[in-house]
């Protein structure tokens, strides 16, 4: 499936899509698979496979010690198309998302092509603008793949249109000025951000970063196509006694944000 | 003194529609949230290069406060004991306030932040230079200041984080990764992305996404247009070669820039070789590295076949950094300078030598630099002229010396 398509479903059934973040390799790339098709299985509509990267600027804590274990034990670029391979198997789309040197080093067009043909939907790309570099935007043409970029609350209108232009399948609005992890508020700025890319796009928008329960969920998508739950499920699998209990923790977790994004 | 020229020299890159590029380096690849201040500030750069008055305080901050111009030293005997009979000419950085280099920079960041009505500034750290520095100017112009420092790099250099406490800026531990230089730039960036509508972040070296790599570099720029001069008055001629150290290569672009015009000067930068490149446990990025991006732009850095960086080691916190500016890249590929690895051990022999021949206790940054004169010295024979830029002085580095050197054991405690 497209996440075009889990959009459109979503908007047919008058409410926003569910979006869950897990990172490839943690607690292990076999658990990482169990994790995010349950996810999936208890009501995720689209899901991130987080690439780990060494030196994630924008993820907060509880990202970055999962991102740092998974590396720890040794996850690839090839472990990640191998769990993207498996996520696209269910009913949900996949995405990657990823900082830009790892896929750089990987080539961008080759990503693209193995990234297609493990059956992933596209790439999310945090740290990289659609005008910082010419090689991504035509691979990722070239095989069919989504690229979704970033908004934020600090963009001017003219960069916000530059980057919808850019974007294939949604947009990805951060929802405040920060890095990744819960928060207690999500920013008031999210939905003047939103309004604001809408007015220069039909593509779905997407609100991310500090989103961790089912209101919150509710709160944003009022205004949003889309709620990105990234840090939440991360914390539920660093804080579970065992691997089985992480992905009922997660599923658990899941069909609450679920329950969230259907509420009005 | 043409401190922030009108006409900073710019290589023919092939890329002119793209600002911030050197060949198919530098750029900037950051998370969009903080584009709105990137462009901000060179903005702010690139009106205050052009105005008068920001141009006249700072050359009066640098002539008042710092000490500028800092002389030229020749240093007879580390030449003729130390450098196989070859002329050195010291650039003395090390007579600068606050003890580096670092403050050139510094000073030029902290009145652009006052020019964008900022309250507040962060930087990181990793010897802890650019920390003292930017506590510095921070204090001088009553602006909050924060520094990040990898927790390994406070243990090295306690010393620079009393003094930046007692400049009366926080100083945060960072302990994520390897704890060093890299990680506090990452803690540093994801301070300003929550922070940026208050905050300026006081970039330390020639690297990061644009326009750090060209705004630093202009503000470092005066200490080769200085010694270009100090030497062709000293000597009637152009040196035959010029040495620094480098790890993100601020102090490095900062003496070679003026000489790239002067085809017969050899532009020679040392890095960090820490055990020796072959055991791994280096820090010589263009030595040993591969393009790709770290830190918000494209250059040489250390990284393993999946992009991953791999964490650099070097007996010196300063050049203890995986990446390197994006100019020192375009430099290497383009084959105007030349990088080599100085190793622990070759860099503490030339530390030590200095110390003894001509009574200055180099920073153990720049005295891979010295390590290196000595080669060249060997090389070029005794007519060769070689200036040195003595980037900063060892005080910070005592502790780490007499261990080496045996004269305190691991406890402190002073050998008999």
């Amino acid at each position: 499936m497209t996440t075009s398509v889990a959009f459109e479903k979503a908007r047919a059934e008058g409410r926003a899509a569910l979006v869950g973040y897990l990172p490839a390799g943690y607690p292990s790339v076999d658990g990482s698979i169990a994790a995010l098709t349950a996810m999936v299985a208890a009501g995720v509509d689209i899901v991130e496979v987080g690439l780990p990267y060494s030196d994630p600027l924008i993820d907060g804590p509880v990202i970055q010690s999962a991102v740092d274990a998974a590396l720890r034990a040794g996850t690839t670029t090839t472990d990640v198309l191998r769990v993207v391979e498996a996520v696209a198997a269910t009913e949900a789309p996949a995405v990657v998302m990823s900082y830009w040197n790892p896929l750089d080093r990987y080539g961008a067009a080759a990503f693209a092509r193995d990234l297609a043909a493990a059956g992933g939907a596209g790439v999310i790309t945090p740290d990289l603008t659609p005008d910082a570099d010419d090689t991504w935007l035509p691979a990722a043409r070239e095989h069919g793949l989504d690229t979704v970029f970033l908004v934020a609350p600090s963009s001017t209108p003219e960069r916000i249109a530059m980057t919808t232009a850019a974007c294939r399948g949604f947009v990805y609005a951060t929802s405040v000025m920060g890095v990744t992890g819960t928060r207690e508020q999500v920013g008031d700025a999210a939905a003047g951000l939103v309004e604001r890319t809408k007015a220069t796009t039909d593509l779905p928008v997407a609100v991310g970063l500090g989103v961790s329960t089912a209101a919150q969920a509710t709160e944003i998508a009022a205004y949003a196509d889309g709620v990105v739950v990234g840090s939440a499920f991360v914390r539920r699998l660093l804080d579970a006694a065992d691997p089985a209990a992480g992905v009922a923790a997660v599923a658990e977790l899941a069909a609450d944000l679920a329950a969230g994004v259907r509420e009005r | 003194m043409d401190t922030m020229p009108d006409h900073g020299h710019v290589l023919a890159t092939g890329h002119e529609d793209r600002p911030g590029r050197f060949g198919p380096y530098g750029g900037r690849y950051v998370p969009e949230a903080l584009i709105a201040a990137l462009d901000e500030l060179d903005r702010e750069y690139t009106a205050a290069r052009h105005d008068p008055a920001f141009q006249a305080e700072l050359t009066h901050l640098l002539t008042t406060y710092t000490g500028r111009p800092t002389p030229i030293t020749e240093a007879a005997r580390f030449g003729e004991q130390a450098a196989h009979g070859a002329r050195i000419l010291l650039k003395r950085e090390d007579l600068n306030h606050t003890g580096s280099h670092k403050i050139n920079n510094v000073l030029g960041q902290a009145l652009l932040t006052r020019r964008i009505g900022k309250q507040r500034v962060i930087a990181e750290t990793g010897a802890g230079q650019h920390g003292v520095a930017t506590a510095t100017a921070a204090a001088l112009m009553g602006l909050e200041c924060v520094i990040y420092m990898g927790e390994e790099d406070t243990r090295r250099q306690a010393l620079n984080v009393a003094r930046m406490e007692l400049l009366g800026a926080t100083v945060v531990p960072v302990k994520t990764g390897s704890r060093t230089l890299k990680d506090a730039i990452n803690e540093a960036l994801r301070d300003w992305v929550t922070n940026v509508a208050t905050t300026n972040y006081v970039f330390g070296t020639v690297a990061g996404p644009h326009p750090f790599p060209t705004l630093v570099r202009d503000l470092q720029r005066i200490i080769g247009v200085e010694a270009r001069q100090q030497v062709l008055e000293l000597t009637g001629r152009l040196p035959d070669a010029v040495a620094a150290c480098v790890g993100g290569g601020s102090n490095a672009i900062g003496i070679f820039h003026a000489f790239i015009d002067d085809a017969d000067v050899a532009l020679h930068g040392f890095e960090a070789g820490g055990d020796g490149v072959a055991t791994g446990r280096h820090a010589a990025t263009i030595t040993a590295g591969s393009p790709g991006v770290l830190h918000g732009a494209r250059s040489y850095l250390l990284q393993d076949d999946m992009g991953q960086t791999i964490e650099s080691h070097s007996i010196s916190a300063g050049l203890d950094y995986p990446g390197v500016g994006p100019e020192h890249s375009w430099l290497k590929d383009s084959g105007r300078a030349a990088y080599e690895p100085v190793d622990d051990a070759d860099a503490m022999e030339a530390f030590r030598l200095l110390c003894r021949t001509e009574g200055i206790i180099p920073a153990i940054e720049s005295s891979h630099a010295l390590a290196g004169a000595r080669r060249l010295g060997e090389r070029l024979g005794p007519d060769a002229t070689i200036l040195v830029n003595l980037s900063g002085r060892g005080d910070k580095d005592v502790d780490t010396a007499a261990k080496w050197f045996g004269i305190m054991d691991e406890s402190g405690e002073v050998q008999a």
